[in-house]
């Protein structure tokens, strides 16, 4: 299926210039997004997800900032322009959410004059105008009676309920693109499965594109079309989210689903990944990854291109798993 | 213990690769980064080393009557005494020397605060324990004689305790004492009660430790840091109010002059333009609190868990 | 394997009451109608581990999971019903008993940064509580210690540092040598790897599984995550709002759940190895267990709700040997 590209972002670099050094948390990161389409994008803690979301945003503070790169978004460049430009377009054609919904929430505001100024504040249209497609917006995501919930505070409502909200306050606008950063970590099993079921259906009804950062695979894998795995600040390995999962290029990924507990394996110990992840202020001068790798050898001291190895997907690596893919690969 | 070989088994987990780093060398290292808390650090030390090593240095002795003459009362600085030496600022209304007063009476300001300090420290970090750990009751009625305390001004308590107990230096540091614990009560009770619901101190119960052991050994170490803040600025709080009431004549007696007292004898001279016998110790009693408030303010910074990465 | 349980537990509950302040009693003086707040966190729940089980006990926030593991390890007394230790009350215990039973069971805390004192160093978190109950003495515990981080696979080398150079795994890792250190039967493990990393988590939870191998231990491993759980444990009891709704061998659970609520939970968990499937989420929000629903805790969210769900509890009963549910609908 070929999709209208909506965001495309090529060799981004966003570091931190700390005291201790230049941590160079997201260092050459390119994707694009299409319409309609969730990317899943996976890593680790200090994989540097979060901070591509970030960026994308232009949510970087210092001491962090874009270095280069290029982010488009529909044919126009973000990088570079200033706070005002950012500002405009924030909530308006790209939105996020977080994993803490009180990060959108104003604890002393009731729901309706949050909605309604976020409405206002990219276009002109009455108050009435805009409360009605607040409540729409809270109909969308699944908020049962929202007239009511719409003079409420956000302290009367659940953490799940906080959580559409705070969807549904991205949705207002109609951006084309929304950053979701672990919305749905800290939300129970059942409640988190009501949120993926509203995101799926947005996305499939609206055309709305997504990029859900995640630490969870297994989240990715019911939600995502595409996934893109993230290691020390770079994507080790890119693709569609059957074929990755299925038969992972990278060993890195390769690692990682081996360490998730799953139905055939039951009271067999997990293939694991030795050690941890480096800090991103000493990075080594090739794969980042080597040091933990069981593939790695002298070829590994030189970085790793990311490589398209079939059709749609890449990896960053010298010795990717290829053998394994001649059945999965081809989805 | 059946196997202890780990080799074959868990992989031994790279260690962080970093120098082992105590909390006191990070305490250390934070604390540099303000170069004006340096500063106030070092003038604090460069005070009490001076109020420590007075007899030594201080020019003259001005509780030894047989060195002090009456005939250079109210000299201005810099002039000469009879014996020739000079008064570089000033002799006061007793004829004693201002600059060696100054010293002396720093000695007794800084004593009288650290000692109310740390009784009253001591005090307060038992009775806050006890509140928080034990609940209930016992943790009302302690709080409420704090709450009550601490709505009065502690110039009044401190004033009202003077009065019925009478002058000296262990009365003044009794009554600072008194005037001060709830603070620190208050204070060490507030972390304690967060700290009491960490995990830690649940693991320490499923270890079997006793709970003498669990307070003392456990949540009392956690509760120091915001200690040391409120103890830097309440002892300069007690070095003001010595000040106050040894300048309203309830402190401390002619014989043992505080900065207070030397700012008080000093007042009634101010309108005759004899303006140092007040100023010099008043100058010397503000550089001290303040000193000691920057070094404070400092901790605070460097101690506040909330801004520990 | 014995039958007889090493550990049980007999219709125990806690309670956790808020008391009026003053404040409060003034305001009810005044003609207001201010209650004092009762959760019942845990309902009248029992349950027996036999030596060398691994019972998995899952559900979602509120649901009392955790604090059943704080009765069971001795961190929180019951408020009613009684802790058994292999056969005796905990409760009835005195002196070096006691003291015995309180240290066969450990625990495993979920925060990696919470659960270790800040202030002390490895060597000390680790090797005080031998010292202090005479499990060694003075001079060996230096190489006691350095034994127990061996154990658990961290190099004794670094025990004279602090809890904050270290990652969080090897955190987790510092408390269970501390755990192991007072040579414990059994462990509860309270979320003890929900705050790793992925590949963290699979070096910890196979560090679980050594030990059991190695030492025998029998472990109450408490998850929401229920994919973990069925990896590990031969058991699973299956908790909503303070009260056991079904318990079963987990090869039969996952295979066949019995309980609307364990079916729904197990559609629910994203896996990995089923994937892209349309979400068909159970209705409704978890409810508040300061006000839980009448009857059947479940009723409001359950498809198969009848009148009778919500007028009266289900008792937990044998549906086949060695499975327990609590549904009106195995009646009939």
């Amino acid at each position: 299926m070929i999709r209208e590209t909506v965001l495309e972002v090529s060799d981004l670099k966003t570091h931190f210039f700390t005291k201790a050094g230049v941590a160079k948390a997201v260092d050459g990161v390119s994707f694009s997004l299409g319409r309609g389409e969730v990317l899943g994008l996976v890593g680790e803690s200090g994989s540097g997800k979060t901070v591509t979301g970030f960026s994308l945003m232009g949510l970087v503070d210092p001491p962090g900032r874009i270095v280069s790169g290029s982010i488009r978004l529909g044919g126009e460049e973000l990088v570079g322009r200033p706070e005002e430009a950012w500002r405009t377009l924030r909530g308006r054609r790209i939105a996020m959410i977080f994993q803490d919904p009180m990060m959108t929430l104003n604890p002393v505001l009731r729901i309706d004059t949050q909605m309604i100024e976020a409405i206002r504040a990219h276009e002109d249209i009455s108050r009435e105008a805009a409360r009605e497609r607040a409540r729409e917006a809270l109909a969308r995501v699944g908020i049962p009676s929202p007239d009511e919930r719409l003079a409420a505070y956000p302290h009367q409502f659940s953490g799940g309920m906080r959580q559409r909200v705070a969807i549904a306050i991205a949705l207002l606008n109609e951006p084309e693109v929304i950053v979701a950063d672990e919305p749905t970590t800290a939300l129970d099993v059942t409640i988190q499965a009501q949120i993926l079921y509203e995101v799926q259906k947005l996305c499939a009804d609206t055309g709305l594109a997504m990029i859900w950062i995640t630490h969870d695979l297994a989240v990715v894998g019911g939600l995502a079309d595409r996934v893109a795995v993230m290691y020390a600040g770079r994507i080790v390995e890119q693709g569609p989210v059957d074929a990755v999962l299925d038969a992972p290029f990278h060993p890195y990924t390769h690692g990682l689903i081996g360490s998730v507990p799953s139905h055939n394996r039951r009271g067999h110990r997990l293939t694991q990944i030795p050690g941890m992840a480096p800090s991103l202020l000493h990075l080594p001068p090739g794969c980042s990854f080597a040091a933990r790798c069981p593939r790695a050898d002298a070829a590994c001291n030189e970085m790793p291109a990311l490589t398209e190895l079939s059709p749609g997907r890449g990896a960053r690596c010298h010795h990717p798993h290829l053998a394994e893919t001649a059945t999965g690969g081809a989805a | 213990m059946t196997s202890l070989d780990p080799a074959s088994r868990a992989d031994p987990v790279p260690a962080v690769p970093k120098a082992a780093e105590t909390p006191l060398r990070r305490f250390v290292s934070d604390y540099c980064d303000s170069r004006l808390a340096v500063g106030a650090a070092l003038l604090l030390a460069v005070i009490v080393l001076v109020a420590l090593l007075a007899p030594w240095i201080a020019p003259q002795d001005p509780y030894d009557l047989a060195v002090v003459s009456i005939f250079d009362a109210r000299q201005p600085p810099g002039a000469q005494s009879m014996d020739g030496y000079t008064f570089w600022l000033g002799t006061d209304g007793a004829g004693r020397d201002l600059l060696s007063a100054i010293i002396y009476g720093l000695r007794i300001s800084l004593s009288v605060g650290v000692a109310s300090g740390v009784i009253a420290i001591i005090v307060g970090m038992t009775v806050g324990l006890l509140a928080a750990y034990a609940g209930g009751r016992t943790e009302n009625l302690i709080m409420r004689v704090v709450d009550i305390q601490l709505s009065l001004p502690a110039v009044l308590i401190a004033l009202i305790l003077l009065a019925i107990l009478g002058k000296g230096i262990d009365k003044i540091i009794i009554a600072l004492v008194i005037a001060q614990w709830a603070y620190y009560a208050r204070t060490v009770r507030a972390s304690a009660l967060v700290e009491r619901r960490r995990e830690y101190v649940e693991a320490a119960a499923c270890l079997g430790l006793s709970h003498a052991r669990i307070v003392f050994r456990h949540i009392l170490p956690n509760c120091v840091a915001p200690l040391i803040v409120v103890g830097t600025v309440q002892t300069a709080h007690a070095i003001a109010l010595e000040a106050t009431l040894s300048f309203l004549g309830v402190g401390l007696p002619q014989t043992e002059p505080s900065l207070g007292l030397l700012i008080s004898n000093g007042f009634e001279y101010m309108l005759s333009g004899k303006y140092w016998i007040a100023v010099f110790p008043g100058v010397a009693l503000l550089i001290t609190i303040v000193s000691i408030n920057m070094v404070g303010d400092q901790l605070r910074d460097v101690l506040n868990p909330r801004l520990q990465k | 394997m014995s039958d007889a349980p090493l550990l049980a537990l007999e219709d125990v509950s806690k309670r956790f009451v808020r008391r009026l302040d003053a404040a409060e009693k003034i305001v009810n003086l005044l003609g207001g109608n201010r209650r004092e707040e009762v959760v019942h966190a845990v309902d009248s729940v029992s349950l027996g581990i036999r030596e060398g089980e691994v019972v998995g006990l899952v559900g979602e926030s509120g649901c009392g999971k955790s604090t059943l593991g704080r009765v069971v390890a001795g961190v929180h007394a019951p408020s009613a019903g009684k802790v058994l230790w292999r056969g005796r009350d905990v409760a009835t215990m005195s002196g070096a008993e006691r003291r015995d039973a309180t240290l066969k069971i450990q625990m495993i805390f979920q925060d990696p940064m919470s659960s270790l004192n800040p202030r002390m160093r490895v060597r000390d978190i680790v090797g005080e509580a031998p010292r202090v109950h005479g499990l060694v003495s003075g001079e060996e515990v230096s190489d006691y210690v350095d034994a127990m981080l061996l154990r658990v696979g961290l190099d004794p080398a670094i025990k004279s540092r602090y809890p904050h150079q270290f990652s969080g795994g090897q955190r987790q890792r510092i408390g269970i040598a501390r755990a192991l250190a007072v040579r414990p039967d059994f462990l509860v493990c309270d979320e003890s790897i929900a705050a790793l990393d992925v590949s963290i988590q699979a070096q910890v939870l196979n560090l679980f599984m050594d030990l059991r191998e190695d030492l025998g231990l029998t472990y109450l491993f408490i998850s929401h995550d229920l994919g973990v759980v069925e990896h590990l444990a031969d058991r699973v009891v299956i908790m909503y709002l303070g009260r056991v709704v079904e318990s079963a061998p987990a090869a039969e659970l996952f295979a066949d759940p019995n309980h609307p609520y364990a079916r729904a939970l197990l559609d629910e968990v994203p896996r990995i190895d089923t994937r892209k499937r349309i979400f068909q989420p159970v209705k409704g929000e978890i409810p508040s267990p300061l006000t839980p629903p009448t009857g059947c805790h479940f009723h409001p969210r359950c498809p198969h709700a009848k009148p009778r769900c919500s007028a009266e509890a289900p008792a937990l009963r044998e549906i086949a040997p060695g499975r327990l549910s609590a549904c009106h609908m195995n009646d009939g």
